[in-house]
């Protein structure tokens, strides 16, 4: 498994770069995976991503965009503007999680 | 791609490439030619796929298809067993009174088990994605219906010329 260093910290990455051990993120390293593609976290966002954190421990998996969505009252239109282009996958990545497998 | 490290204070971290040049500007044309609930989603969930990756999305309702934005039908797309083999059953079965709207029932369950929305909720979410919604000048008149009968999100009747001249470019799939 290839690791990187993201704020000082080594993490096991895979190939695509998402983290690969949900137990080796935290709000900082949350924080710089933001910023490394171009997202400054606000209260919004954190929900969002305290949101997804929570929903992987209990279900096993990544939320989808519309789970997001429902599950925490959020318009789809506000995710893309908190998450532009890719919100799912960006969501996923600043929570340190796999990107979600499900289709809808 | 990847970078086997080497942690050091100099070493760039590996990112995931989210807004790589290369799928800028990517466009993708869905002709929705079909009035059946199961060939309804299809198109839908492929929008909604490719909206979720930053892919500009047109889709194009054309005959059948307009039963998918007619505020009257939009919610009642049904689903038969008649004239479908893949459901492996005697054909005679799907002309019983009564077997569409069970056979719809329950895909209309099926889905919602999955927690996929049904077609009006769908286009909704594809709306709200930033997808575009066009409509068939040539199926409207021939089913005699205007704008006030199609969803208001429906951004135009359209003819097929104006479609393929706002699509150019365009990926495109007819469903």
């Amino acid at each position: 498994m290839p690791t990187t260093t993201i704020a000082g910290q080594a993490v096991e990455v895979n190939d695509e770069g998402f983290l690969t051990r949900p137990d080796q993120w935290s709000d900082d390293l949350g924080t710089e995976l933001a910023r490394l593609i171009g997202i400054e976290l606000t209260d919004d966002h954190w929900k969002l991503v305290h949101f997804l954190r929570d929903d992987f421990a209990h279900q096993g998996e990544t939320a989808t965009l519309r789970r997001v969505s429902t599950q925490t009252g959020t318009p789809i239109k506000a995710l893309f503007d908190l998450f532009p282009g890719k919100p799912a996958k960006k969501m996923a990545y600043v929570a340190g999680l796999p990107k979600p497998k499900g289709c809808v | 791609m990847t970078t086997e490290t080497a942690p050091t204070a100099t070493t760039a971290p590996f990112v995931p490439t989210f807004d790589a040049p290369e799928s800028q500007g990517r466009k993708l044309a869905i002709i929705c030619s079909k009035g059946n609930l199961d060939m309804a989603y299809p198109g839908l969930i492929l929008a909604n796929a490719a909206l979720g990756e930053g892919v500009e999305t047109h889709l194009f309702f054309t005959f059948w298809g307009f039963d998918m934005i007619n505020k009257k039908t939009s919610g009642e797309l049904k689903f038969t067993m008649l004239g479908n083999t893949a459901t492996h059953m005697p054909q005679g079965l799907g002309g019983i009174p009564g077997m569409t709207h069970l056979a719809t029932s329950q895909m209309k369950k099926a889905i919602a088990d999955l927690d996929v929305p049904e077609v009006p909720e769908f286009l909704d979410q594809i709306v709200a994605s930033g997808g575009h919604l066009w409509a068939c000048r040539m199926s409207a008149d021939m089913q005699h219906l205007t704008e006030t009968d199609l969803r208001d999100d429906v951004e135009g009747i359209i003819s097929a010329s104006d479609f393929i001249e706002l699509t150019e470019g365009a990926q495109l799939l007819f469903i």
